[in-house]
């Protein structure tokens, strides 16, 4: 059920890019369906009550691997954060360069100067 | 030593390197770009030395590390987009001497082009969409590099899509890896098989899931290769970028990380079946009518080509859709020529635009007699994309009707003919508009482009000839059909990967550290 919530938030997401009309609102509509797959992946490694990865030196790897959490799906998450800071942050570039120009963050505005 | 990871990581050292050269050494990074896109060719050509194999990153076996992979399909893109980038690479010195900053130009641009190679490459699912990424984001600045007025927006635009696209496509690797348990493709290709694929009856919530992550792949890559219904980026992004990008976007990007990486993910992780093929086929026809429709009306020459990348993309995705061994080559074949011609022919609408300033067809005329290189070169590359013999474009255009005949799918190959003789009528206009007819008055004193130019279209020109060999059973065999085989041949990619582990074991959670 945990999973259905973040698909509605991927969906609050992708909603919010599709009708909004201000450049920032946008951007964040964009940032809230990645956050949303970032929960989803993380999610899908958790095991509650699931400890660390972190071998002691009297387990073996199989009785590690029973009570761990799925460390993968993190090491993915981090990458996907990364990417996703990247992106962000040339938006929010591209967006101010668009507001020196037009004045204006409302994409329909823009639209209508372009003629 | 393996040369494999050098295919990557010498495009990211380019990458990280040629924006430290000072701006008043612009030569030197010229001269080291150049270089740089020379041993890439090499080691894209040498590599059809090398047998199929796996590169496991780090030491650590597949599907524990991450793996890249040389096979058929991904030695034959990672050709075209050398070749490509040479082409535009000699093309870009003269050019882009009007924009300030050339390091932090060619960073993007050898970004891109690693990241390309990447997805050509990977073997790993989330490693595709990283290498993915790494591309986007370096076209998306590419697109804005002007920072006028209509490329920030369009760049704007593009950017909002391609972020939708790339969550889809991760969102359909999660969902993936929450099924399957593992995101190695090959290891991926084995599960999905052992449980019996999209349409097997195993059914019930699993299978669901698995159409959902097919879904969404579809709308993603397809967004990335803009395909018809998720189109709308590519007219405005395309014509906006500096020229020589323009060449690597239409020509590489929407392949690269578009087509190809669809063909990798339906054909070799999720297994094609008949539902899928009528998906890719029908999407195939769309993007080819709507496409040569919207350019037929178009007097701007670079959006007018941009049009035409989509109905050519069409054509590629409607023969990988045939899933025969002769619609996948076939297919394939016209993928590189597109390449080719559509590079070159972005090349001459920049060369154009680089003397005359202007990118209207109404406002040209005559220019043949001022630039013959440049007419000559667009002549070829006119005639290539509207599939006159003997120009590349006709041999694969006529195997992909061939094929679609050959799988009995009239109306496909009926569609197929209609739309190369519009794109005929398209390029007709062109070539009246532009080139042939009396000069106007105010070109009376321009010349022709500086030598580097016009070599670079030379080159390409004369690829536009050279690739129609492929056509005849030798090469074929070496190109094409290796590259159709590992596409269409599942067991194989697994077996190549997986030597060991063909028959999947009943599996407990991974815990593989990254």
């Amino acid at each position: 059920m945990v999973y259905l919530l973040c698909l509605i938030l991927f969906s609050v997401g992708i909603y919010g890019v599709l009708t909004q009309r201000n450049l920032i609102k946008i951007i964040i509509s964009l940032a809230v369906a990645e956050s949303a797959i970032n929960i989803f992946l993380v999610l899908l490694g958790y095991r509650a009550g699931g400890v660390t990865p972190i071998q002691e030196s009297t387990q073996t790897g199989a009785e590690l691997a029973r009570v761990t959490v799925d460390p993968l799906p993190q090491a993915m998450v981090l990458t996907a954060i990364v990417i996703g800071i990247g992106v962000l942050a040339l938006s929010i570039v591209i967006a101010m360069r668009l507001y020196h120009r037009h004045g204006t963050y409302d994409i329909t505005e823009i639209n209508k100067l372009r003629g | 030593m393996n040369l494999i990871p050098l295919m990557v990581a010498l495009p990211l050292l380019a990458g990280f390197v040629l924006p430290l050269v000072p701006r008043r050494r612009a030569r030197l990074a010229d001269f080291l770009a150049l270089l740089i896109a020379a041993i890439l060719v090499t080691l894209a050509i040498g590599s059809y030395q090398l047998p199929d194999v796996p590169y496991h990153m780090g030491g650590w076996k597949a599907p524990i590390g991450i793996s890249l992979v040389l096979d058929g399909a991904s030695r034959l893109m990672l050709a075209v987009i050398g070749v490509v980038t040479l082409a535009v690479i000699l093309y870009c010195p003269a050019y882009m001497a009007r924009f300030t900053s050339k390091g932090r130009f060619y960073s993007l641009f050898f970004l891109m082009v690693a990241g390309m190679n990447g997805v050509v490459l990977t073997g790993d699912m989330f490693n595709l969409f990283v290498f993915l990424e790494i591309a986007s984001i370096a076209s998306y600045a590419l697109v804005a590099f002007g920072c006028e007025r209509d490329e920030l927006e369009a760049s704007f635009r593009y950017l909002v899509l391609g972020c939708l696209a790339s969550y889809m496509l991760l969102l359909g690797i999660a969902l993936l890896y929450a099924m399957m348990g593992t995101v190695n493709m090959a290891h991926l290709s084995a599960k999905i098989a052992a449980r019996g694929g999209l349409a097997g009856l195993a059914g019930g919530q699993a299978s669901a899931l698995l159409v959902f992550a097919t879904v969404l792949f579809i709308c993603g890559l397809g967004l990335k290769a803009a395909l018809v219904p998720f189109h709308a980026w590519l007219p405005d992004a395309h014509p906006s970028a500096p020229t020589p990008i323009s060449a690597m976007l239409s020509g590489l990007l929407i392949k690269a990380i578009g087509v190809y990486a669809l063909a990798r993910v339906l054909f070799c992780v999720i297994g094609m079946t008949p539902a899928l093929q009528m998906v890719l086929m029908t999407l195939g026809a769309l993007s080819m009518i709507v496409g040569v429709f919207l350019a037929v009306g178009q007097w701007d020459f670079k959006r007018l080509l941009a049009y035409h990348s989509i109905s050519q993309i069409g054509y590629v995705v409607l023969a990988l859709g045939l899933a025969t061994p002769l619609g996948v080559a076939a297919g394939l074949f016209h993928l590189v020529n597109h390449a080719i011609f559509k590079s070159l022919l972005f090349l001459n609408a920049g060369a154009v635009e680089y003397r005359t300033g202007t990118r209207q067809l109404e406002e040209m005329g005559g220019l043949n007699k001022r630039m013959p290189v440049t007419g000559a070169t667009s002549f070829v590359a006119s005639m290539s994309i509207s599939g006159v013999p003997p120009f590349n474009g006709f041999f694969s255009k006529l195997l992909i009707i061939v094929a679609c005949v050959d799988a009995g799918r009239w109306g496909f190959a009926f569609v197929a003919v209609v739309v190369s003789v519009l794109t005929l009528a398209s390029f007709m206009k062109v070539q009246k508009y532009v080139f042939f007819g009396v000069v106007k008055e105010k070109w009376q004193n321009i010349r022709e482009v500086p030598v580097m130019m016009g070599v670079s279209m030379a080159l390409l020109a004369a690829l536009c000839l050279a690739t129609s060999a492929f056509v005849l059973k030798a090469p074929r065999k070496l190109i094409l059909d290796r590259a159709q085989a590992s596409l269409r041949e599942r067991r194989n990619y697994v077996r190549l990967v997986l030597p060991t582990r063909v028959n999947e074991e009943p599996d407990a959670k991974p815990s593989k550290g990254k």
